[in-house]
This record gives structure tokens, sequence and C-alpha cells, in this order.
């Protein structure tokens, strides 16, 4: 199935989790803030959703900034 | 003496706010924050590449540190209040930067949109800095929503042109009761120290320093410079209107070497 992550759609595993789909990308969710369907997912809720065909994930971080 | 600087609670012994961005390697950050012992510091937040592994800023800052997270790529209240919500779920605090643009070419802020964004986080608990042209009944609704300071520019951001504001923001600082925070455009220590004598609480710089040649000495001279112009405005700088068009000696008059006799 198809998702959105950080506005490009990628194919998944349809059983696949949100933490499942972080870590896969290298990334640990103490060091990132996901956002599914614009609703903010703490990180003990991440290994419980599931997302769905066309669901949108935003994976997003501190950067440098003024 | 102690001439802390409060805000939301907090005691903060640095006026010097320290952002970011533009630094050409994220190690000169701490040396910057160790340089100038300044104690509020910005971030920005953005979508993670995913391409790239990039390290995490955070680790770059001192724990004594406040994170102040912006809103910038906002550029409407919701999307401010959207990234303000993401910002605190990292579990930095509450303390939020709203900064919401509209306008590519100067990097002006919507000062009505930044109002209700104010507006719309106070209310969740967020403590709130909005960035804003320096306009006094703008900045009156922002204390009235709830602000916790307010940072007016001081020229475009990123310009390093100084404090053309100044005027504006002086009058901000007479007539705002909450800390007023001279923020963006500074390019200068002598800069910084301008807003310092006319009354600023505090002013926050990035590029000035994230681009000199040494940005850890820069941040040090502008953590003097900040000083230096805090001491002056606590010192009751001598006003405009007692100084003279035509010199005064500061020496005495009397008891020349070269008058005969007494002086009458």
């Amino acid at each position: 199935m198809k998702i959105k992550v950080n506005g490009t759609y990628e194919t998944v595993n349809d059983a696949v989790t949100l933490l499942e789909i972080i870590t896969k990308k290298g990334l640990s969710p103490d060091r990132v803030i996901i956002e599914y369907n614009k609703i903010i997912v703490s990180k003990e809720e991440l290994p419980k959703i599931s997302p769905k065909e066309n669901d949108s994930i935003e994976i997003v971080a501190f950067v440098g900034g003024g | 003496m102690t001439d802390s600087l409060i805000i939301a609670g907090k005691e903060l012994n640095s006026r010097l706010f320290i952002g970011t961005g533009k630094f050409s390697r994220k190690d000169l950050i701490g040396d910057v924050l160790e340089q100038s012992q300044s104690e509020v510091v910005t971030v920005a937040l953005r979508r993670v590449d995913l391409d790239s592994k990039d390290d995490n800023i955070l680790d770059y800052i001192p724990k004594r540190c406040q994170i102040m997270p912006n809103t910038s790529g906002a550029r409407t209240a919701d999307e401010a209040v959207r990234i303000a919500r993401l910002a605190k779920a990292c579990g930095c605090g509450n303390w939020i930067k709203i900064e919401v643009i509209n306008d590519n070419k100067y990097l002006l802020p919507d000062n009505l949109e930044t109002l209700k964004a104010v507006e719309t986080l106070v209310k969740e608990g967020f403590t709130v800095l909005p960035y804003m042209s320096p306009d006094l009944s703008m900045a009156k609704r922002m204390v009235s929503a709830g602000a916790a300071a307010i940072m007016p520019l001081g020229a475009p951001i990123g310009t390093n042109r100084g404090i053309k504001t100044k005027e504006l923001v002086r009058i901000m600082i007479d007539e705002i009761t909450i800390p007023i925070i001279v923020d963006a455009g500074l390019g200068r220590p002598s800069e910084a120290a301008v807003c310092m004598e006319i009354g600023a609480s505090a002013v926050l710089v990035n590029t000035a320093i994230a681009t000199a040649e040494n940005p850890a000495k820069m941040a040090k001279s502008f953590a003097l410079a900040v000083r230096a112009g805090r001491l002056a405005y606590l010192s009751g700088i001598t006003p405009k209107n007692k100084r003279n068009l035509i010199a005064e000696p500061s020496s005495p008059l009397t008891g020349f070497l070269f008058n005969e006799g007494k002086d009458s």
C-alpha cells in the first residue's frame, strides 16, 4: 500500500506500524516527532498505530534556525 | 548587583539570545554558547531529511540553555500553531518564538497572523515570544494576549544592517511593560550595544555570529557589547536635551600655568 511520508509517496507493507516505519529509516523515536494525519503521536503510541492507504506521516526534528 | 532578566519565571543572566542557523559546522554552536554564555537558544523545526543522516542539533546545545523553537516556515497563524505543537512534543519545554512570514523578499512578519497565533498558543500554555514588525498598538495587543516578551526586528532577517527601526523600538520600550528583545538584522556588536543602551531587555543574534570568520570570538564580542550597553542603560545616559552643540570643557577653566598672577 502507498502512504505519504514527508510529502512523498512510498510503498509499505500492510500491517507495518509507525514505529517500524521510523526505525527502518534508521531514525530513533527519541530524536524525531511524528505527526500522523496531522495528529501528533507520542512515542508510546507509535507501535500501536498501523497506517492505512493514502495516510500521511510527517517526521520532523529540530535543525539550526534563528 | 544582580540584573537578571526574568521571562516566564526563568531567571536569565545573559541578555544575548543566540540563533543556531547558518553555521558552517554544528560543533561551532557549542563554542559560541561557551564563549557567549548565552542561555536562550533558537532552533527551527523541519522535515527530517531521509536521505542524509544528519546529527541532532540539540547535541550541541548545553542542558543549561533554554531552547526556544521558532515557527519559521509558517505563513499563517494556523501553520505557526501546528509547528508550535510539534515543537512542544519534542520535550524541550514550552517556549516558542512565533514567526509568521509571507513576504519572501524582506521576510517581514505578518503581525496580524502572529497575534492570532499568540492568542491560541498562550491559551494552550505556551510561553510565547512573538517576532514582529515594530508597531506599538500591535505590540500592546500581543501583551494583552499574554505574550511573555515582544521581539521587534532591528532590520530584515540576515541583512546585518543594524538597528534601523531604532525610534519605533525605543517607543515600544517606553510604552510596553514586558521585555522587548530586538531580534534580527543586527550585524555588529556596537549595534547590539545601542539596543541595550536604549533599554532593550535583550537581543537575539544569529547571522552576524554564524557567518563571522570566527563565530566563537564574535559571540564573545556580542556578549560583551550587550553587557556594556546594558550597564550604560542602567547608569543613566545623559539625555540628548542636556547635550550641547558647542564644546564645553571637561577640565577646569581656572589655574592655568600660563596666566599672569592669580586668576580673577
